[in-house]
């Protein structure tokens, strides 16, 4: 409770609000820390007192076999992962949790952490969560309540700014290739303001608005967005806006071709692994990859992150058999961007994932190749990049 | 002398490591070497141990708490962070490491800029950064 007043106060208010559920980023282990933090919670009795969801772990709880880093991290990054458990967290490990039944509706009030969440949270599901980081989401999950600011608040969730989409084509539209980059070019232009996006199709996916959220909020501190004519609190650009005229930014298509580029840490030749699934594959993206594969197998360790639920999902639907049959390694509870499981790399990694590309040079050390999911999947397929470079032609 | 808010008490002193991007710490900052790890800042390799951070903003990552209470508990963090705009992660972090080891690294917003030496005194509410 000390922490939370004392955030309210670096945060400018003095009132408190109820809110109904959690999301708790702190239980990935960063370092010793982190793990005396929750031992500390633990050893006074906290419970969690709302429905609280668990991000992702330092471990593949399911796939241990596949950890490559030494034991004593394991341990470490095990023990923070039980403490937050033991204090009422239901083990979801998911960076996703929008993806699990039971989501909060449009305007009610959360506290989430993790950053894609809480974007996805605030834009997609129109429920209200700060940026809230590691230690104060589990205060607040224990205490049951938030200070009432920032996007909590009606008048902090207008957009400040518009992007809006000039001479994008069609083919580029309907690609998943798009929003990735479309979410690095909003991270870079609106820093921790709220955008509105003006040229986006009104039938745009929840798996496409996911990636622009992700990636901004890697390029950016990026807490929510609109996207006018999707996303719940944007019918219009005057609903979005709020009404006064805010400035106007042009996304073209020579700002899409340099923050693809940009993604990017090689153009291309030897290529030693794939990953895609960051943020977590949703069942969608898992049948995709599965179709796309049909009949082949990858020639490079490919790996797919998404959820213990979804992936109970996908087993199902016999999906998570036909990507095992192609040759792909599905991991849960974690990503492979936080934990030693790709191994040692010497050529690049290929990804679909704006936010995999931005942090995997700085985590695991890796050269990057960005491209769309199809271009990941033929690549791992032929064994080296293979880029459309078609789809990020002019008209 | 400049005013600036207090976001966490502390008084430190330093030399001003003043970043020309936001930051963030998960994915940015080393917290066993304090280097800079993030290969698209234009600070990438600078070390900030002991140093006063000026950063703009942080960005990204709500990890960034952790990393940056982790960097206080092994030694490696700054003397103390100046914001040009408050960012509640950032704080968060250093609030958690005092509750935790007793470390104080204050945590100020600013209007201005500053270099060389400095020393940030902040108390509650205000603050003040002058020549150390």
């Amino acid at each position: 409770m000390r922490i939370l007043v004392e955030m309210a106060e670096v945060m400018g208010t003095d009132r408190m609000i109820d809110v109904t559920s959690a999301h708790v980023d702190g239980c990935l282990y960063h370092g010793i820390a982190g793990l005396e933090f929750a031992e500390r919670l633990a050893a006074g009795g906290a419970r969690v007192r709302i429905p609280t969801t668990l991000n992702v772990g330092y471990l593949d709880l399911l796939h241990p076999e596949r950890y490559q880093g030494d034991p004593e991290t394991a341990a470490n990054a095990r023990r923070q992962m039980d403490l937050y458990v033991g204090m009422g967290c239901r083990p979801t490990w998911t960076c996703a949790p929008y993806q699990l039944p039971g989501r909060p509706g449009r305007g009610e009030h959360v506290a989430w952490a993790e950053s894609n969440a809480i974007v996805f949270c605030n834009s997609v599901l129109g429920a209200r969560t700060n940026r809230y980081g590691d230690f104060i989401d589990i205060c607040a999950a224990i205490v049951g309540r938030v200070p009432f600011a920032g996007l909590h608040r009606d008048e902090e969730r207008t957009a400040r700014l518009v992007l809006r989409l000039e001479g994008v084509p069609g083919r580029l539209l309907g690609s998943d290739a798009l929003y990735p980059v479309l979410g690095h070019v909003l991270g870079r232009e609106a820093g921790s303001a709220v955008a509105a996006l003006v040229g986006l199709p009104p039938d745009t996916g929840e798996d496409h608005l996911k990636a622009v959220g992700a990636a901004a909020a890697s390029s950016g501190a990026v807490a929510m967005f609109h996207a006018v004519g999707v996303t719940p609190e944007a019918p219009t650009l005057e609903a979005a806006t709020g009404g006064p005229e805010v400035p106007e930014v042009p996304v073209t298509m020579d700002r899409l071709r340099a923050a693809r580029d940009e993604l990017s840490t090689s153009t291309g030749g030897a290529l030693e692994a794939v990953s895609v699934g960051t943020p977590h594959a949703s069942l969608a993206e898992l049948g995709r990859l599965a179709s796309l594969l049909a009949g082949d197998r990858v020639r490079v360790p490919t790996f797919v992150n998404t959820g213990r639920d979804v992936l109970a999902a996908a087993e199902r639907r016999g999906v998570a058999h036909a990507l095992e049959d192609a040759g792909v390694q599905v991991v849960t509870d974690t990503c492979t961007y936080l934990t030693p499981i790709i191994g040692e790399v010497r050529g690049a990694v290929m990804t679909d994932s704006g936010k995999w590309a931005w942090y995997a040079p700085a985590n695991l050390g890796v050269d990057v190749v960005f491209g769309s999911l199809e271009e990941c999947v033929r690549s791992a397929i032929a064994g080296r990049v293979e880029r459309d470079e078609g789809l990020w032609a002019d008209g | 002398m400049a005013e600036a808010r207090t976001l966490v008490a502390g008084e430190a002193s330093g030399e001003a490591l003043v970043l020309d991007e936001p930051l963030s710490f998960w994915g940015g900052l080393d917290p066993e070497t304090g280097r800079l790890i993030d290969v698209h800042h234009p600070q990438f390799g600078e070390v900030v141990t002991g140093r006063v951070l000026v950063m703009p903003s942080g960005r990204g990552s709500s990890s960034s708490s952790s990393v940056l209470a982790e960097a206080i508990r092994a030694g490696t963090a700054p003397a103390a962070i100046v914001l040009l705009e408050p960012d509640p992660i950032v704080a968060l972090g250093a609030i958690v490491a005092r509750e935790l080891y007793g470390t104080s690294v204050p945590v100020v917003v600013a209007s201005d800029v500053p270099r060389g030496r400095v020393r940030v005194s902040a108390t509650g509410g205000s603050a003040r950064i002058g020549r150390a």
